[in-house]
């Protein structure tokens, strides 16, 4: 956690922004965890660069104490049974340990980045079949750091939290339904010579478009 | 290659992320997604959005005490090896996947057209389709929402030009005939999905009027 803070902020100051900035913005959404500590995303990011780079256990256990009761949280909305609810956050949470060194803090939050592989496993269970993935984009393992994107990323996805956080609760609940409700009802550039930042801009535009969404909802 | 004009609509993206899309839908938003900047782009902006809402879920569920043990206790064995998606040919990684990395067996189809199903439910499939060039696709009634990328060629109709990388969304009300361009043959990838067409009769009398 800590140790790997300091190298996050350090790589931020490289970069034309601080990841200060980031973590003390008003913007900054912090979500209780079970030990009822707060937890900010720069930290769940520290987390999980621990976990991805030094293969840091006790990261790997926040990050378990924060998400294992929100992804069974998340299956039980669409009936699955507690014992088998626990099943599928051990076989998620243990994904997470094994495939860190895919995760990319200047494409992805940890939650979303978790979201993914918790409900790839969730349909890949109810459908008793390996769902259709889109291939991944070629990058280095793990992808290389880009302080830039990061803070700028980061920032955004932090905006969008505040636009989700500002709606009624009824306008909330629909989307919350929508994406954690019930189931049941390098190549990249020389195939389309768009570079790896291209992208990254990308998903923040998207992420922009989806804010600003959001905001047409409430008025 | 030419840069793609016809993407997969922001809802059936947003449909992949959360889970509701049907299977044969998502074979082709993740065949599109892994040519296409601009939709993964979107697919991942819609990742953040549901990741957020996980974390900011009131819905928690108590774990069992030892879950966390048993899971630690389990970081060191060795991960089962995770399925590899890489293109092969003019194949995207997940229609690959689905052909098990082998070269389509294509059945006629009729009209000289050849097709591969890769997955059908009951409630809807998603196949290849091999198109001589010239060639237009006999009417394969479908009733529901279809969905056509096109891997190989081009194809043309009364709405458009779609090339490699293009998809076509075509729902009932809409009456086309898909030619592939004049040459080469055009290799497609087709969804279709049942579930999505009117299930009572009178929106179904009323579509005509209310062009809905």
């Amino acid at each position: 956690m800590r140790p790997r803070l300091r190298v996050v902020r350090a790589a931020a100051r490289k970069g034309r922004a601080k990841l200060a900035d980031v973590q003390n913005d008003s913007h900054t959404t912090e979500g209780q965890n079970t030990d009822g500590q707060t937890t900010d995303r720069s930290q769940q990011i520290a987390w999980m660069l621990a976990v991805r780079d030094q293969r840091d256990r006790d990261s790997f256990a926040r990050l378990f104490g924060f998400y294992a009761p929100r992804i069974k949280g998340m299956l039980m909305r669409s009936g699955m049974p507690a014992a088998a609810a626990e099943d599928v956050v051990q076989d998620v949470m243990l994904a997470v340990w094994h495939k860190a060194a895919q995760f990319d803090p200047a494409r992805s939050q940890v939650s979303g980045w978790i979201y993914k592989i918790a409900r790839n496993r969730q349909i890949d269970i109810a459908r008793k079949a390996q769902r259709p993935l889109p291939e991944p984009v070629e990058t280095e393992t793990p992808p290389e750091a880009d302080p830039g994107h990061l803070v700028a990323f980061q920032e955004e996805a932090g905006q969008l939290k505040d636009a989700l956080s500002r709606l009624s609760p009824e306008q909330r609940d629909l989307i919350v339904r929508a994406y954690i409700g019930d189931l049941t009802h390098r190549e990249i550039q020389t195939e389309t010579g768009l570079p790896m930042g291209t992208i990254k801009s990308r998903i923040r535009l998207g992420l922009d478009r989806l804010r600003h969404e959001l905001k047409d909802l409430r008025s | 290659m030419s840069a793609i004009a016809h993407h997969i609509p922001e809802q059936m993206i947003a449909g992949y992320v959360s889970g509701t899309l049907p299977p044969a839908f998502e074979m082709v938003v993740a065949a599109h997604v892994s040519m296409c900047d601009a939709c993964r782009a979107a697919l991942e902006a819609h990742e953040t959005l549901a990741g957020a809402l996980l974390e900011a879920t009131t819905q928690e569920q108590p774990i069992e005490n030892d879950l966390l043990s048993r899971v630690m206790d389990r970081l060191d064995a060795p991960a089962a090896p995770a399925p590899q998606v890489r293109r092969m040919d003019i194949y995207p990684g997940p229609v690959a996947a689905a052909l098990d990395h082998k070269p389509p067996r294509w059945r006629a189809a009729g009209g000289g057209v050849r097709q591969q199903i890769l997955f059908e439910d009951g409630k809807g499939s998603v196949r290849l389709l091999y198109i001589p060039g010239g060639m237009a696709v006999p009417d394969h009634g479908h009733r529901g929402t279809e969905l056509t990328m096109v891997l190989s060629g081009a194809f043309h109709d009364e709405t458009g030009q779609f090339g490699v990388g293009d998809v076509e969304v075509a729902d009932e009300s809409l009456e086309h005939t898909p030619t592939a361009d004049a040459g080469e043959p055009c290799i497609c990838l087709a969804a279709t999905d049942a579930r999505l067409r009117f299930n009572s009769i009178l929106p179904r009398l009323a579509q005509p009027f209310l062009r809905i």
